[in-house]
C-alpha cells in the first residue's frame, strides 16, 4: 500500500517544530507501524536526510516505549501499543498524521521522542514498597485474597507508556497514578506506606504539571492495557483516607 | 544533548506534599459543593411543582418558606441560611473550577493538529462552558424572580403564582429557561457520575455502571422536573 505521512519534525527541545509530509510506497499490510516508519527512515537515509526520531524498545507490547499519536489517537486506532499495531489497520492511499505525546510535563526532545522521566519521578516519590534485603522470603508467607490479588495484578499490567496522558484533554496522569496506587494498595505488602505513598505520588504528579482529572474517560479508551477507570476512584479514595489521617 | 541535561535538572522530587494541597482536594471541593447544589435543586424543584396544586397552594408554600421555623428563626431565616450555604458552595465550586481549568491548560500548551475523542460524552467535554452558562442563567434567574421581579407582561409582581404564569406566557422567556435546563441536565449527567468517582465510590465495574445510570436519572428528573413548569404554562395546562 502507498501512504502519505504527516509527521511532526523538531530538531531539538529548544527548536520550534512543524508537520512535514512524506510519501511511502509498497508498504505490506503485515508490517508493524514501526516497521513502516523504519522503511521511511531507510528512504530518508538514502536521500541523505535526517531520519525521523521515534522511541521503541521491546517491540512486543511490554515496555511502553513506543509512544506515538496516530491520527489523533494514542497508539493509533487499535487497543494496543504502536509496536503491535499493524498496517492492515490502514488502507491504501490513507494519510496518517503522526505526532508526539503532547503534554508539557513530557517535553519533546526530538521529532516524535518525548522525555517521560516525569513518570519515573512519580514512581520514585512513592511507587514502591519497603522490604528487607537478604535471602528471598517464603513465597506464600503473606497470604493475599484472590480478588485483591487479581485487581492488583490487573493494575500492575500498566506499562507506563503515557497514552493516558496523551489522550486526556486535561493532560492528567490519573490513570497511570491510579494503576500504581491500586497495584500496591491492594496487597498486604503495600499497606504500611499506603497513606504516605498516595500523598507523595499525587504531590509529585501535580508538581510535574499534569492536570487534574475530570473523569471523562479518554484515558481508559486509549490505554493499551485496558486499565479501567475504577483505579482513579481508588486513587481518590486513598487520598481521601490519607486526608482523614491528617497527611 | 546539553539541552536535555538542563531540562532534566529543572525537574525535581518534591518534599512535604500535603493531601489538602492537591488537585484531588480541589476535585473533592467541586464534588461536595456540587452535591450541595444538587440537594438544593431537589428541594427547589419540589417547590416549583406545587404550581400544579393551584394558585393558593403555590403562594401558600412560598409564604410558608419565609415563616419556616418561626419563632425560633426570624422572618426569611431559613431562606437566608440556605442562601449563605449556596453562596459559599458557589464560591468554592467556581474557584476550584477556575484553578483546575488553569492547570489543565498549562498541562498542554502545544495542541495536537489531529485529536480524536473516542470515549468521552458531550456533557463531559462541556462542563466548563456548561457551568458558565448555568452561572449566567442563575444571575438572570435571580434578577427575574427574586431581586428584580421582572414581569415581562407588565402585570403585578407581588403574587408569585401570577408572576410565574405571566412570565412563561412569553415564548422567549420559556426558551431561555428550557435552554438553561438543557445545560443543567448535561452538567448533572456528567457531574453526578464524576462526583461519585471523585469521592472514590466507584471501585468496581458494577458501581461504575450504576453511577453512570444515576447520572442519567438525576439529569432527566431534575432538568425535566424544572422544565415541566414553563412547558405547562406555555401549553395552557397551568393558567391564572
Ligand atoms: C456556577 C457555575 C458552575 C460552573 C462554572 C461549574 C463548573 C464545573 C466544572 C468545571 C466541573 C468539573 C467537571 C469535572 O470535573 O468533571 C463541575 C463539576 C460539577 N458540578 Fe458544576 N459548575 C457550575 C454550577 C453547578 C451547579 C449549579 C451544580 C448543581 C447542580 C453543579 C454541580 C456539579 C457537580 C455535581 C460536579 C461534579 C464534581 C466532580 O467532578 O467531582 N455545578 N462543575
Ligand atoms: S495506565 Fe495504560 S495508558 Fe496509562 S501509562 Fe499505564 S498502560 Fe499506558
Ligand atoms: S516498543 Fe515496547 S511496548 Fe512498544
Amino acid at each position: 500500500m502507498n501512504l502519505t505521512l504527516k509527521i511532526w519534525r523538531q530538531k531539538d527541545a529548544s527548536s520550534a517544530g512543524a508537520i512535514e509530509t512524506y510519501q511511502v510506497q509498497d508498504i505490506s499490510p503485515d508490517m508493524s507501524f514501526l516497521e513502516m516508519l523504519d522503511t521511511l527512515n531507510e528512504q530518508l537515509n538514502e536521500a541523505g536526510q535526517d531520519p525521523v526520531a521515534f522511541d521503541s524498545d521491546c517491540r512486543e507490547g511490554i515496555c511502553g516505549t513506543c509512544a506515538l499519536m496516530i491520527n489523533g489517537q494514542a497508539h493509533g486506532p487499535e487497543v494496543t501499543t504502536t509496536c503491535q499495531l499493524h498496517m492492515r489497520s490502514f488502507s491504501d492511499g490513507d494519510t496518517i498524521t503522526i505526532e508526539p505525546w503532547r503534554a508539557d510535563p513530557f517535553p519533546v526532545l526530538k521529532d516524535l521522542v518525548v522525555d517521560r522521566s516525569a513518570f519515573d519521578r512519580i514512581i520514585q516519590s512513592g511507587g514502591f514498597i519497603s522490604a528487607n534485603t537478604g535471602s528471598a522470603p517464603e513465597a506464600n508467607s503473606v497470604p493475599a485474597p484472590r480478588d485483591k490479588a487479581m485487581r492488583a495484578f490487573n493494575a500492575a499490567t500498566c506499562i507506563g507508556c503515557g497514552a493516558c496522558v496523551a489522550a486526556c484533554p486535561n493532560g492528567s496522569a490519573s490513570l497511570f497514578l491510579g494503576a500504581k496506587i491500586t497495584h500496591l494498595g491492594e496487597l498486604p505488602q503495600g499497606q504500611p506506606e499506603r497513606d504516605s505513598r498516595v500523598v507523595a505520588m499525587v504531590g509529585q504528579h501535580d508538581h510535574e504539571g499534569f492536570g487534574g482529572c475530570t473523569n471523562i474517560g479518554e484515558c481508559t479508551a486509549a490505554c493499551p492495557k485496558e486499565i479501567p477507570m475504577d483505579v482513579i476512584s481508588q486513587l481518590n479514595k486513598d487520598l481521601r483516607t490519607a486526608m482523614k489521617h491528617g497527611l | 544533548m546539553t539541552c536535555v541535561a538542563t531540562q532534566l535538572s529543572n525537574r525535581t522530587l518534591v518534599k512535604g506534599s500535603r493531601s489538602t494541597r492537591s488537585t484531588i482536594a480541589l476535585k473533592l471541593t467541586m464534588a461536595i459543593s456540587g452535591l450541595v447544589f444538587l440537594g438544593y435543586l431537589i428541594l427547589h424543584m419540589y417547590g416549583n411543582l406545587k404550581v400544579f396544586a393551584g394558585h393558593d397552594a403555590f403562594n401558600e408554600y412560598a409564604h410558608h418558606l419565609r415563616e419556616f421555623g418561626a419563632p425560633m428563626l426570624p422572618y426569611e431565616g431559613l431562606l437566608w441560611i440556605v442562601r449563605v450555604v449556596l453562596l459559599v458552595a458557589l464560591v468554592a465550586h467556581v474557584w476550584s473550577a477556575l484553578v483546575l481549568t488553569g492547570r489543565a491548560r498549562k498541562a498542554r500548551t502545544a495542541k495536537y493538529t489531529v485529536k480524536k475523542n473516542i470515549a468521552s460524552s458531550l456533557s463531559s467535554r462541556t462542563m466548563r462552558w456548561g457551568g458558565l452558562a448555568i452561572f449566567i442563567f442563575v444571575v438572570w434567574h435571580l434578577l427575574h424572580f427574586t431581586i428584580g421581579k421582572v414581569n415581562p407582561d407588565g402585570g403585578p409582581t407581588n403574587d408569585p403564582y401570577n408572576l410565574l404564569v405571566d412570565s412563561f406566557d412569553v415564548w422567549w422567556m420559556t426558551v431561555i429557561y428550557l435552554l438553561a435546563m438543557l445545560a443543567l441536565g448535561m452538567h448533572l449527567h456528567h457531574g453526578t457520575w464524576s462526583a461519585a468517582q471523585t469521592l472514590g465510590l466507584t471501585n468496581t465495574a458494577k458501581s461504575r455502571a450504576t453511577a453512570k445510570r444515576v447520572g442519567w436519572v438525576v439529569a432527566i428528573v431534575i432538568a425535566g422536573g424544572f422544565a415541566l413548569v414553563p412547558l405547562s404554562v406555555l401549553f395552557g395546562i397551568v393558567t391564572k
